[in-house]
């Protein structure tokens, strides 16, 4: 009589004593008897979740909405009045008429304190750093090293001209911003320390110490600003800090800092250069002086989006608790089971 | 009985004789003859030797007349060595050696005879024979000879030779063997039953054998709880009265309690498929338990596919040779592997060793296998989709140029290594444990609804991507704007979201933890984060740094919990709220897991009820087999145990050596 065993099924030839039988080694992997644990969503755990996660979140949100409003941000969007009267109505063929242009004055009020260092950022809106064939556009190969300097692929248009290789070619590096502001308070200049704006990390890497600049900015279009032949790339911060493309087509890239304290009150006056060229696509350029924080900029989303989602939390587990309270329901009851309920049962 | 078959015996060291049967029968009959003490003892090419109380006899064998179904009986022409008689010796089904029986012979002592060992459950056969002369036998050698060598109609042909020779038989005997079932059959046939399944015996005994079978393993009541229904007849208009009056019994007894079934034998199944196809079909969609007798290998093959055609999901179980077709035929083929030989098991898609394993087959691993594929399938949609839709929405802050926010090296091992690992645990996923799927075997209803892959759960998965997609987008872009806006820290900020969001989505799906998945899942995150470093190391790659500078940001960090629980916080209310106020019976039964204790099942055993209280499926299932939703596809088991010998293929032997063996011994043929 073969014996029936409710155990394992041996896929092979069950067959009792048989010296060379086929059963499987047994082992708790292969007959899927590891320890398990179960969870399920009971009324206890799935509230106190959602509330512990409120607690957490709130107080994590009022910090991030506390440190977003320490921040003290001055924004001045200067490139609709930094047009001489007569250009109003072609502000294109102002900007892109030759010759030198005279400088733009500008005022900023400072409503708090500011403490040092103080950022100074240039914002463009509208500007699609991210389009695909602009990112593209840029030989990494050529900026890093000498001997590549052939190294052009990838970078139409603006690979090479009539007098050879454009270094550093594409167009992310020929549409170099080069607006310039200059700070004074009291008739004082502000110092603006323009060293130490790019990465690291692109400074070492990225960028090379005995690359120079050749070809830059000689064609017959010119897209932004130009390259001083006898600086090494690598110390070319402004280009560094342009060529990390942005990822939203509302950015800022960071100018210098101020390493003064700016009180309450101050008055400064920018003295600014209007050259770049945002005119053609309705881009705006704006000016901003910001302090930072633990979390960065001037950014308010962080605090009310965690503060949203702990009340939203609270709120969930607060209705779950009375709904439990008015309607309890005993888990597991087997009388819920369609095949229990009698036959005229919903 | 010594003679008459296929059997080669196999000298042992120890002197002892086992012998090689291509059929259990066969075994049994030389068996028997042996304890009768005419021992077949060699086979020495066409030389037969038979031992006989120490003689030894010694046989010719010149022509061996195979079985075929259509004549369902076998002949083997030999020479006595001694006096140099020929004989021919016939072995077959009674309605086949009967009729071939001369004129004037007795043959009712023996149809008696054959009923009341059928009304015992036995299986039949009949012996004859004849002496030939040996002119005679010189004729039709040659032309058997001739109609062997044909290359057209070879079948045919040969059939008709042996039709000549197979006439004026003097019937010796009746043989009767007993097939026993195999253990825990009638108790999975149950279980199976409650789970919905419907049961169909295809055999290829004899009528009154077969039910007596199928009345002790439970598979119809007696009455006057079950209801026997008869097709039979020997011409088109016998069997369409049959079958219309079966018809209507089944139609008004249809929403009783009553257990009907119905009986039809190969005869009248072979003109019921040719010239009722539609009315047959009726009663097939409408009988849950059907017993068909005499059927050949082809008819079961034919059957199967009727039942398909329903829209039926058929499972056919087998373990001889002529099961192959079947097997082959059905949507899931399940062999047994025994002592027939491993025929059915190799054609089979799954191959058992015993019955009663049919039950966890379909119970446990066949319910497991569902729940984790239809996990699988939809997180894997889910997690490709998400990435889409993120590459979707970037396109339209990007000039819809077609910029791709992630980095190749990331979209590569997105696939492989970021996301493939914490699924690949999941096939050690239990839903349930198997004791409480055993005791709730009416669980299988909801598998058989789809309930865990149809469109509507798609449907949820898809939302799922899109509403995580949303989420990780405009977390990420609000919180990396102004100065910090920068492809590559953009990019990982919101891979990083993705990653986080999935690992806590697994972990959501996931029923039971074991130590596996829970290194897999937590496991894969910390992965991520080693993978992207050495990334990060490497100066000439990309995203040179980008990790360990935004490791290092406390904005990151935030920005990423932020993400996990904007996501993870509606979907975690949802399941909830689901789960407690408008439980699936899968989740009933975790519940009552939990607490423990026995879950009583109050409602009655009785399947038929339980079929119609089940609101969603099985009404469906039997009513409306052409307009049904194709989406919900009840499995309808068409379990014929196809020869009897399924049920016993695990103990002739045993039997022999334990039960009393009666002197008349029978011989059942193979079908």
């Amino acid at each position: 009589m073969a014996s029936s065993s409710a155990g394992g099924p041996g896929s092979g030839d069950a067959a009792p004593p048989r010296r060379n039988s086929k059963r499987p080694k047994y082992s708790r992997f292969t007959q899927q008897e590891l320890p398990a644990c179960k969870p399920i969503l009971t009324p206890r755990w799935v509230i106190s979740a959602f509330l512990l996660v409120g607690i957490v979140f709130i107080p994590i949100g009022v910090i991030s909405l506390f440190a977003s409003q320490d921040v003290v941000e001055i924004v001045d969007r200067y490139d609709s009045v930094c047009i001489p009267k007569n250009f109003t109505n072609d502000k294109v063929k102002y900007i892109q008429s030759p010759g030198s242009k005279p400088p733009c004055h500008r005022i900023l009020n400072v409503t708090k304190h500011m403490k040092q260092p103080i950022y100074v950022y240039y914002q463009l809106d509208n500007f699609y750093q991210n389009h695909r064939r602009y990112v593209k556009s840029r030989n990494d190969k050529q900026l890093r090293d000498p001997s590549s300097e052939n190294d052009i692929s990838g970078c139409k248009p603006e690979d090479s001209n009539s007098r050879g290789v454009i270094v550093p070619c594409g167009l992310i590096a020929w549409s170099l911003f080069n607006d310039t502001y200059n700070f004074s308070h009291n008739n004082q200049q502000l110092k603006v320390n323009r060293r130490g704006i790019s990465w690291k990390s692109d400074r070492d890497h990225k960028f090379g110490k005995d690359v120079f600049p050749k070809n830059f900015q000689s064609g017959g279009l010119i897209g932004g600003g130009k390259l001083a032949y006898n600086v090494s790339l690598s110390e070319q911060e402004d280009l560094i800090v342009w060529m990390r493309t942005a990822a939203l087509p509302t950015f800022r890239k960071l100018y210098g800092k101020i390493e003064v304290d700016l009180q309450k009150g101050d008055v400064i006056n920018v003295t600014l250069g209007n050259y770049y060229n945002t005119y053609s696509f309705n881009g705006k350029k704006k000016l901003v002086l910001s302090t930072t924080s633990w979390l960065g900029g001037k950014n308010d989303f962080l605090g009310i989006a965690y503060l949203t989602v702990g009340g939203l939390c609270f709120f969930l587990a607060l209705s779950f608790t009375l709904i439990y309270l008015i309607k309890p329901r005993q888990l597991g009851d087997p009388t819920f089971l369609s095949w229990n309920r009698g036959p005229g049962g919903h | 009985m010594a003679i008459c078959n296929t059997v080669v015996p196999i000298k042992s060291k120890s002197g002892a004789i086992s012998y090689k049967a291509q059929s259990q029968d066969e075994d049994a009959l030389v068996n028997a003859a042996a304890r009768l003490h005419m021992v077949y003892a060699n086979k020495n090419g066409n030389i037969l030797e038979i031992r006989f109380h120490g003689l030894i006899i010694q046989y010719e064998i010149l022509e061996t007349l195979e079985f075929t179904s259509d004549r369902k009986r076998m002949s083997v022409v030999v020479k006595d060595c001694q006096n140099g008689k020929i004989l021919l010796l016939s072995k077959g089904a009674d309605e086949a050696i009967l009729p071939c029986a001369s004129a004037g012979q007795q043959t009712r002592t023996f149809v008696d005879a054959v009923e009341q060992y059928a009304q015992l459950g036995l299986r039949t056969l009949c012996l004859a024979w004849r002496e030939l002369k040996e002119n005679e036998y010189r004729e039709w050698s040659f032309m058997f000879k001739e109609a062997s060598s044909t290359l057209v109609d070879r079948e045919w042909r040969i059939a008709e030779v042996c039709q000549r020779l197979e006439h004026n038989l003097e019937v010796l005997g009746v043989t009767a063997i007993e097939d026993r079932l195999q253990d825990g059959v009638p108790e999975t046939i149950e279980t199976l039953r409650k789970a919905g399944i419907n049961f169909w015996m295809l055999t290829g005994d004899k009528q009154n054998t077969a039910i007596q079978i199928a009345l002790s393993c439970n598979f119809i009541s007696p009455e006057p709880k079950g209801q026997l229904l008869l097709i039979d007849g020997k011409t088109e208009d016998e069997v369409c009265r049959s079958l219309e009056r079966v018809l209507l019994t089944m139609r008004s007894t249809f929403s009783q309690p009553k257990d009907v079934a119905f009986v039809v034998d190969g005869w009248a199944l072979e003109i019921a498929l040719r010239h009722h196809w539609e009315a047959f079909t009726e009663l097939a969609t409408l009988s849950r338990t059907a017993i068909c007798c005499r059927v050949t290998p082809s008819q079961k093959a034919q059957l199967v596919e009727l039942l398909k055609s329903c829209d039926y999901r058929t499972l056919a179980i087998g373990d001889g040779g002529n099961d192959v077709r079947m097997i082959q035929q059905a949507d899931i083929g399940v062999g047994i592997s025994g002592r027939e030989g491993l025929q059915a098991a190799r054609a089979a898609d799954y191959s058992i060793g015993k019955f009663r394993f049919l039950k966890r087959l379909i119970l446990v691993h066949g319910r497991y296998s569902y729940n984790r594929t239809a996990f699988l399938s939809q997180y894997s949609f889910y997690k490709s989709l998400l990435i889409c839709f993120i590459q979707i929405f970037f396109s339209f802050i990007s000039g819809v140029s077609g910029t791709s926010l992630f980095n190749s090296v990331s979209l590569m091992a997105y696939n492989v290594f970021y996301t493939s690992i914490p699924v690949l645990v999941s096939v050690l996923d239990k839903d349930l444990n198997e004791e409480t799927v055993m005791q709730h075997p009416q669980i299988l209803f909801y598998c058989q609804a789809g309930r865990l892959l149809n469109p509507s759960t798609f449907a949820g998965w898809f939302g799922r991507s899109l509403f995580h997609a949303i989420v990780v987008f405009v977390i990420s872009i609000n919180a990396y704007a102004y100065e910090k806006s920068e492809m590559e820290e953009l990019s990982m900020v919101a891979l990083s979201g993705c990653i986080w969001l999935q690992a806590f989505v697994v972990a959501l799906e996931t029923n039971s933890f074991t130590k596996l998945q829970h290194l897999a899942i937590w496991g894969n995150l910390i992965a991520f984060y080693i993978i992207n470093w050495m990334f990060s190391a490497l100066p000439s790659s990309g995203m040179y740094t980008i990790m360990f500078r935004l490791c290092r940001q406390p904005s990151y960090w935030i920005t990423v919990f932020l993400i996990v629980a904007a996501g993870m916080g509606p979907i975690l209310a949802l399941k909830y709220f689901r789960y407690t106020y408008r439980p699936s019976k899968i989740n009933i039964l975790q519940q009552a897991e939990r607490r423990g204790g026995p879950i009583l099942s109050l409602g009655s055993i009785e399947p038929l009820q339980a079929r119609t209280i089940e609101e969603d499926v099985s009404p469906l299932s039997i009513t409306q087999p052409k307009n049904r939703n194709p989406v919900y596809e009840p499995l309808l088991s068409d379990s014929p145990n196809s020869t009897r010998r399924s049920f016993g293929s695990g103990t002739p032997f045993d039997f022999f050596q334990s039960q009393r063996l009666s002197s008349y011994s029978r011989n059942c043929k193979d079908n």
